[in-house]
């Protein structure tokens, strides 16, 4: 597909508006629907989509696989972090109350953490399967 | 309109169609979500059911060929299960509060209380991130881990067909 000028024309322009709009979905999911599940699954839709017009190695120079195998392992120990920070604040395991001074806020800041955790890593594996299955021959 | 793409999707021969076909029944779903006014939920079916999962199956398609193969025997045993479970499956929801019934249990319990203390306690005016991020953290860490997980054994299955290309036997 790489020689079809049409696609790698509206390739180049829908790829950037895809991430935006992940991050669109990511932060504005306290007020509107999404969150970091929906928000990650966008993002590695996006570079999904790069992937399939301009080939897989272009898209692994984009993304290459230590970054991806690192935001499996980040976005889940982030989770775990914000439980330990409640821990350490004096609260229970994911107490967002004792995130700042205003319960409210630290909600707010909880919340957050968490969903950037989640979006990370479901960016991550997301593309990593993609990855390992794209990346494999036809046995034949 | 989804139960005729179900049955496209089960008479359907080859494989790459049951893909297309998938993909639609996903937004058919989503569809059906939104109109039940659960937008999150639709937005997950949407990406992941007819975004990702048709991309991976498509790949895999490319990896093993696109006609799916005769049956073996008669399938009379596997549908003999599959009724009897259905049935069971019948038999329970009969047990169920009406759908929409305001004095079911899970009206009266704690949503109530989600619904009115949520946007006070964690000023997120979007009760389901409220829910999910905040009351059920727990749960979440545990999707969490989960995704992470799945992505970990995909990576230990197939990492190592690739090391082993050299020494192919």
């Amino acid at each position: 597909m790489k020689r079809e000028p049409v696609l790698r024309v509206v390739g180049k322009l829908l790829t950037p508006y895809m991430l935006v709009f992940a991050l669109y979905v990511q932060f504005h999911g306290d007020f509107g629907p999404g969150g970091g599940f929906q928000a990650g699954v966008i993002a590695a839709a996006s570079i999904i989509f790069y992937a399939l017009i301009f080939g897989l190695p272009a898209a692994r120079r984009l993304v290459p696989d230590a970054v991806v195998e690192t935001m499996v392992a980040l976005g889940a120990f982030l989770y775990l972090t914000v439980g330990f920070a409640g821990l350490a604040l004096g609260g229970n395991y994911l107490d967002y109350f004792v995130l700042d001074r205003d319960p409210v806020a630290g909600q707010h800041r909880g919340i957050f953490w968490v969903e950037l955790g989640v979006l990370i890593t479901v960016a991550g594996v997301m593309l990593k399967i993609f990855y390992l299955f794209a990346g494999r021959r036809r046995e034949d | 309109m989804m139960a005729v793409t179900v049955i496209a999707i089960i008479l359907q021969r080859n494989l790459f169609s049951v893909v297309v076909l998938a993909g639609v029944y996903s937004f058919l779903m989503a569809t059906v979500l939104v109109a039940l006014d659960a937008v999150d939920v639709a937005m997950t079916e949407a990406s992941v059911g007819a975004g990702i999962s048709a991309v991976l199956l498509l790949g895999a398609l490319y990896l093993c060929g696109g006609e799916e193969a005769k049956p073996m025997a008669r399938p009379w045993l596997p549908l003999a299960v599959t009724l009897v479970i259905l049935a069971a499956l019948v038999y329970g929801t009969l047990g169920l509060p009406a759908f929409s019934d305001p004095l079911s249990p899970i009206h009266t319990h704690v949503v109530p209380r989600y619904l009115l203390q949520g946007p006070v306690e964690t000023g997120v005016p979007n009760v389901v991130t409220a829910v999910l991020a905040s009351y059920r953290g727990y749960d979440t860490l545990g999707e969490t881990m989960v995704v992470f997980t799945a992505g970990i054994g995909v990576i230990a299955l197939l990492r190592r067909v690739r090391r082993g290309k050299g020494d192919k036997t």
